[in-house]
């Protein structure tokens, strides 16, 4: 890709900003502090950040609120819930009214209360794998990257080849089969297993910068490979990685999601969307007679579908962004 | 010397075999890790010792590692995958186990029947979006099957999966809710009972293949041999045709395949969720039990199903690879 | 339709007046070509030339009514042979395209589709717009590939385009864009990315072809020598204007503004060369492969003299770089040594102590990817200063001060990052990186190469004023003589991975010469119109006075 980009003459690079183009050299000579050219304004990190989300399309202005609006909830939980997470009342699948706002469930906890824990415990618990799968994957893929096609690149990338070809729901349910699962357990596995994806990337996009001589001056210079890694790779994988880490958030958090909904997943009585839709579904087939009954189900899975939606749409735009007009 | 297209899908072969006994090894060795009571887990506290013990000679776990794997690995590929932990008698005596393949024959059939249902709907209407959207790329059109798309990957299977139940069975009645079809159910009825289901699977899987299949042509798109046929008069739709297709066939294979191979993944939640009894339903239901023999079944058919579309895949590009097809 | 032209020759073909086009990059559309005025006539030349950033190419595509993706035409008249280009619809836009107008792109590999034969290409339009049919189309293909020079020009074009090289994909991509005997062919640098010795048989074959068939043609190219070689009529563009309009010799002999003479300043400098016997270091019998088989340096042997300059000159696979990377330590020799001070070096970078490593820098053709763009001067600087040094603080600013006003650049530069500095400053940053851990030997591979005429001309300078000041010994691996002569002592010819001659400059540069070498040196394209002519006319009677 990059080498056709340096072949035709990009219009990007055709594009000069005006206010540099009138000084012809004229008869003053050349002087290297006045040269002109294709000169980039600096703004400060805050004006990007304010340029960026005026310019923001509203699916992300969307997006952003609705993470705002999640990690309030996670980080306010006791404060909003009105029970407690697990606290049961005598009234099982009470119906959706004044002192329980969406009900009760099977053992008559209150929808509502565990809707709000769920935040914390759902996105917190898939926040906290992918974090771990971006640790080891990410250093991983930088490791392999800079020794490119050593052995080390090899055997990693071979082993990644192999663990991705089994796909990830069904190596997750060997493994929780073989480990027993817990959520401690659910949490390794995912993490291990979204690492393979988070390598490929790291690798792919650090191989790109590896390649770049300032890598090579920083080799000849003798500098010891950690400072290589976190000085000259690190901030220039950022951007995608970034990107990468709102889609493998998005994949983990509907992973662990399903892996709870087919009960393998996050084990009660810790309230967690997965788990509450399988535990309420039932109720859907009383549509007819209750609609808000049937809806219950319908609340947890919607609040899972909405925070990766948001994820998403900002996720995209900031690729977009970030990929300047290529779409 | 071979040509080297022969020679690449034979190397690719290759791989795809190391890659399925990698995967035979792990399955295998999943029974290693069960913990040392799990001959009591499985036949009950009452189980006498001797029963115990005949259970895990059963199983050869007096045999050497190697042994027993070859011996596992012959059984596999000669449809023999041992019998089910489960219906073991606990007080010994009767054993109501059966063998893992009588259970797993009749629900695979309804899985890919399943799946292929799926399949057939999602796959040209995916590449249908995704060709016209990156055509007409920016325009109100493609925002639109984006946004739509971006949702729909958003959503957890088992929430389309519950709207659709909500909104075409439990209202409408359109649908029944459960796809719990048996044996002897005709055709137009399986496809019936099956509805919800497919559709469900077609939804999620449509949105992916759309926007993996819209990006590859994009990216097309954008070699300079395109603008080359651009200066040389050529119209969009041959420029489509004569330019841009040949070289496509690779990149939407491998979007397909890559689709296929999520469905096997995807069709795990959604047969959960109709109670459609397939593989996958089989599956999560082992494992909630530790039913292991069951288990390494159901995961050894899913690996193999991925690992044969990837393969596929390769082969594809192999072929449709002008470089390799004309070598130098 | 038929192939006959219309017109004269003289007749006025292409008129575009006050031509406006607009960019879209940061958020916002700006102009990047702003009110030029293009006249040419048939069977005519123009020579558009400028540097990176003029806006060549997007005036070039204007002449087609095109605009890339991201470019717009906003103002002025396109007219060609009578029709407005603005004004018509875009399928009669087309319909000119690839049959009254041919294009040549830069890089003709990219260009072609990797997924059809090439004769099936070169007739494509042709056919397509009715021109010939299909089988007479094909024929007059391989009557072009003759004309051309192509070898099997039978068979040819029943290759697929990797299965062809560089310089000969170009000339078959000249063939396709003449197929349909355009009225009109747009070149755009078409051979920028090709090797001097393979740039002159393909300049040739397109003069000739073009004369042929009284084309007109509007070449586009940075370089100037090229240009003159092709164009009957230059204009000169910069930052999207019209800087001069000229006969191509009129032009050559008397350029008006100082814009045009600056673009070949750098053929100004000449160093007087030095002769030394007090060498720093020597590339001894050094072999070297990247696999393990192929050899990619075959016994190189070069002495470098201190506080001089030597110049590795030779063409892309020659052997130049990877020499650079043995003296580095990047690639270790299969055979032979590395001396520097008169001690082996060790082969591998990583058994190089940090003295050894301090002792020889580096800088890199593109500075753009020599500095890693989320550091400012001041790490990009201070890091040597550290590292080598062990300097901090003010003691560190101070030295970076110096280092600044020594490549000529104030402490405005310091808090700035790469994106913030134009070409040729961010390659003095380079070379101040390299001074900071004062070396004694720098090894600059290709680092002028990447920019414009007059940028080139101050790097050279500055380079030659450090080397005297501070007594810095370089390494100076380039392809083009200009530079050659501007900067070196000694000059060293490789091929394939061996020296074929080394000596001083003025050795190398004046006769007798070896085979090699006076082929890379004659290739040379020269700022005389005549040069192509006379060199074809001198290379026709070599070959035909020893068969």
């Amino acid at each position: 890709m990059s080498n056709e980009n340096e072949i035709n003459p990009s219009t990007e690079a055709e594009l000069v900003d005006q206010g540099f183009s009138k000084s012809d050299l004229g008869d003053q000579g050349y002087s290297a502090a006045g040269e002109v050219g294709l000169i980039k304004a600096r703004r400060s990190l805050r004006a990007n950040v304010w340029r960026g989300l005026k310019s923001a399309p509203p699916t992300a202005l969307f997006g952003l609120t609705i993470i705002t609006i999640y990690i309030l909830f996670a980080l306010f939980a006791p404060l909003l819930a009105p029970y407690g997470e697990a606290e049961i009342f005598e009234l099982s699948y009470a119906p959706w009214g004044e002192e329980f706002m969406f009900g009760t469930d099977q053992l008559g906890r209150d929808i509502l209360s565990r809707l709000i824990y769920g935040a914390r415990n759902t996105v917190g618990i898939a926040f906290v794998t992918t974090m771990i799968a971006f640790i080891i994957g990410g250093g991983l893929g930088i490791t392999a990257a800079i020794n490119n096609n050593g052995w080390l690149d090899n055997l990693l990338s071979r082993s990644v080849d192999v663990l991705m070809a089994i796909p990830s729901l069904i190596f997750a349910l060997i493994l929780l089969s073989m480990f027993g699962a817990n959520t401690l357990n659910l949490i390794i596995i995912i993490a291990v297993l979204d690492s393979t994806r988070v390598f490929r990337i790291a690798r792919a996009v650090s191989l790109n910068v590896v390649v770049m001589d300032y890598v090579e001056a920083a080799r000849l210079r003798g500098e010891k490979m950690f400072w290589i890694l976190y000085r000259e790779i690190l901030p220039n994988i950022m951007p995608p990685l970034v990107a990468e880490f709102g889609l493998r958030f998005c994949f983990v958090f509907l992973t662990i999601a399903a892996l709870s909904f087919l009960g393998v997943g996050i084990q009660p009585p810790t309230a967690d969307w997965g788990s509450m839709v399988r535990e309420t579904a039932g109720l859907i087939q009383f549509a007819e007679y209750d609609l808000t009954a049937a809806m219950t189900p319908m609340l947890p899975a919607a609040a899972i579908a909405l925070l990766t939606v948001a994820v998403n749409f900002v996720v995209d735009w900031f690729l977009h962004k970030s990929s300047g007009l290529k779409d | 010397m071979l040509h080297p297209v022969v020679r690449t899908i034979l190397q690719r072969l290759g791989l795809g075999l190391i890659t399925l006994f990698v995967v035979s090894l792990i399955l295998f060795s999943s029974i290693e890790f069960l913990p040392g009571d799990f001959g009591e887990a499985v036949l009950g506290q009452a189980a006498l010792p001797e029963t115990v013990a005949a259970f895990r000679k059963e199983l050869g776990l007096d045999l050497p590692m190697h042994e027993r794997y070859f011996d596992w690995l012959g059984g596999i590929l000669t449809g023999d995958m041992g019998n089910s932990f489960s219906g073991r008698g606990s007080s010994g005596g009767t054993d109501r186990s059966r063998p893992v393949i009588e259970l797993l024959a009749p629900r695979l059939a309804n899985t890919l029947f399943l799946a292929s249902m799926a399949a057939i709907i999602s796959v040209p209407l995916a590449l249908f979006l995704g060709i016209t959207a990156a055509l007409y790329r920016g325009s109100i059109y493609d925002r639109m099957v984006n946004a739509m798309t971006l949702t729909t990957i958003s959503f957890p299977e088992f929430f389309v999966a519950y709207l659709l139940i909500l909104v075409l069975s439990s209202f409408t009645k359109l649908f029944p809710s459960l796809a719990n079809i048996g044996p002897d159910v005709d055709f137009w009825e399986r496809v019936y009972l099956t509805a919800l289901p497919a559709l469900t699977l077609t939804l999620v899987i449509v949105a992916h293949m759309m926007r993996m299949t819209r990006a590859a042509i994009i990216n097309l798109m954008a070699s300079p041999y395109i603008e080359m046929a651009e200066l040389k008069g050529a119209s969009k739709s041959e420029i489509i045709l004569q330019h841009a297709l040949p070289n496509a066939w690779a990149p939407i294979v491998t979007v397909i395949a890559f689709n296929l191979a999520y469905l096997v993944v995807g069709v795990v939640v959604v047969e959960v969720v109709f109670v459609y009894p397939g593989v996958g339903q089989l599956m999560v239901d082992a494992v909630t039990t530790r039913d292991v023999p069951v288990v390494q079944g159901c995961a050894m058919i899913f690996a193999a199903t991925y690992i044969l579309l990837n393969l596929f895949a390769d082969i594809i590009s192999i072929i449709t690879n002008p470089r390799l097809l004309h070598p130098r | 339709m038929n192939t006959e032209k219309s017109g004269q020759k003289g007749d006025l073909l292409l008129e575009m007046k006050d031509v406006v086009i607009d960019g879209y990059s940061d958020d916002r559309w700006h102009e990047i070509i702003k009110g030029v005025d293009v006249t040419l006539r048939r069977g005519e030349i123009m020579g558009l030339i400028g540097e990176s950033g003029a806006g060549k190419s997007t005036l070039g595509l204007a002449a087609m009514g095109f605009a890339r993706p991201g470019c717009r035409i906003t103002s002025g008249s396109i007219i060609f042979d009578g029709i407005d280009l603005m004004k018509v619809s875009e399928a009669e836009r087309r319909a000119l395209r690839g049959s009254r107008i041919a294009y040549v792109a830069q890089s003709a590999a990219a260009s072609f589709n990797p997924a059809h034969p090439l004769i099936a290409q070169t007739v494509e339009a042709t056919v397509r717009r009715g021109i010939k049919p299909d089988a007479e189309a094909r024929a007059d293909a391989r009557k072009l590939y003759r004309d051309l020079q192509l070898p099997n020009p039978d068979s040819i074009g029943e290759r697929y385009p990797h299965q062809v090289s560089g310089g000969q994909l170009q000339r078959v991509m000249t063939a396709m864009a003449m197929s349909p005997r355009p009225d009109l062919i747009i070149f755009d640098e078409p051979t920028t990315a090709l090797d001097v010795t393979t740039q002159v048989e393909v300049l040739a074959s397109m003069r000739r072809i073009v004369e042929q068939y009284n084309t007109a043609a509007i070449y586009i190219t940075h370089d100037l020598a090229v240009v003159a070689q092709m164009a009957d009529v230059i204009k000169v563009l910069r930052y999207g204007e019209t800087i001069e309009d000229a006969e191509t010799r009129k032009m050559l002999a008397n350029p008006e503004k100082a814009y045009t003479k600056s673009l070949w300043s750098v053929r100004s400098i000449e160093k007087p060369e030095e002769k030394s016997e007090d060498i720093v270091l020597k590339v001894d019998h050094v072999d070297a492969s990247y696999t393990g088989s192929d050899k990619v340096l075959d016994d190189v042997t070069i002495e470098v003299p201190r506080g001089h300059t030597v110049a590795i000159v030779g063409e892309s696979g020659s052997g130049k770089s990877t020499t650079a990377r043995a003296i580095t330590g990047l690639l270790a020799p299969s055979k032979g040594q590395v001396l520097f001070n008169g001690k082996p070096l060790p082969p591998r970078l990583k058994e190089r102590s940090i003295d050894q490593l301090q002792k020889i820098q580096m800088i890199y053709q593109m500075a753009d990817t020599a500095m890693n763009p989320r550091q400012t001067v001041r790490d990009i600087i201070g890091r040597p200063l550290e590292f080598y040094l062990g300097l901090r603080g003010r003691e560190r600013d101070q030295r970076l001060l110096e280092l600044l006003e020594m490549i000529e650049l104030d402490e405005t530069f310091i808090d700035r990052l790469p994106a913030e500095l134009s070409g040729g400053q961010k390659q003095r940053i380079c070379i101040a990186r390299a001074l900071a851990a004062s070396p004694e030997l720098i090894i600059c591979d290709e680092v002028t190469s990447a920019l414009d005429q007059i940028v080139q001309k101050g790097i050279l300078e500055l380079l030659l004023r450090l080397q005297r000041e501070l007594g810095l010994t370089y390494i100076f691996i380039t392809h083009d003589i200009a530079t050659v002569k501007a900067i070196s002592d000694q000059i060293v010819v490789m091929l394939e991975g061996r020296v074929v001659e080394q000596g001083m400059k003025s050795e190398i540069l004046s006769p007798p010469y070896p085979e090699y070498t006076k082929l890379l040196l004659s290739s040379v394209p020269e700022m005389d119109p005549d040069w192509l002519t006379g060199l074809l006319a001198e290379r026709e009677r070599e070959s035909s006075s020893n068969p």
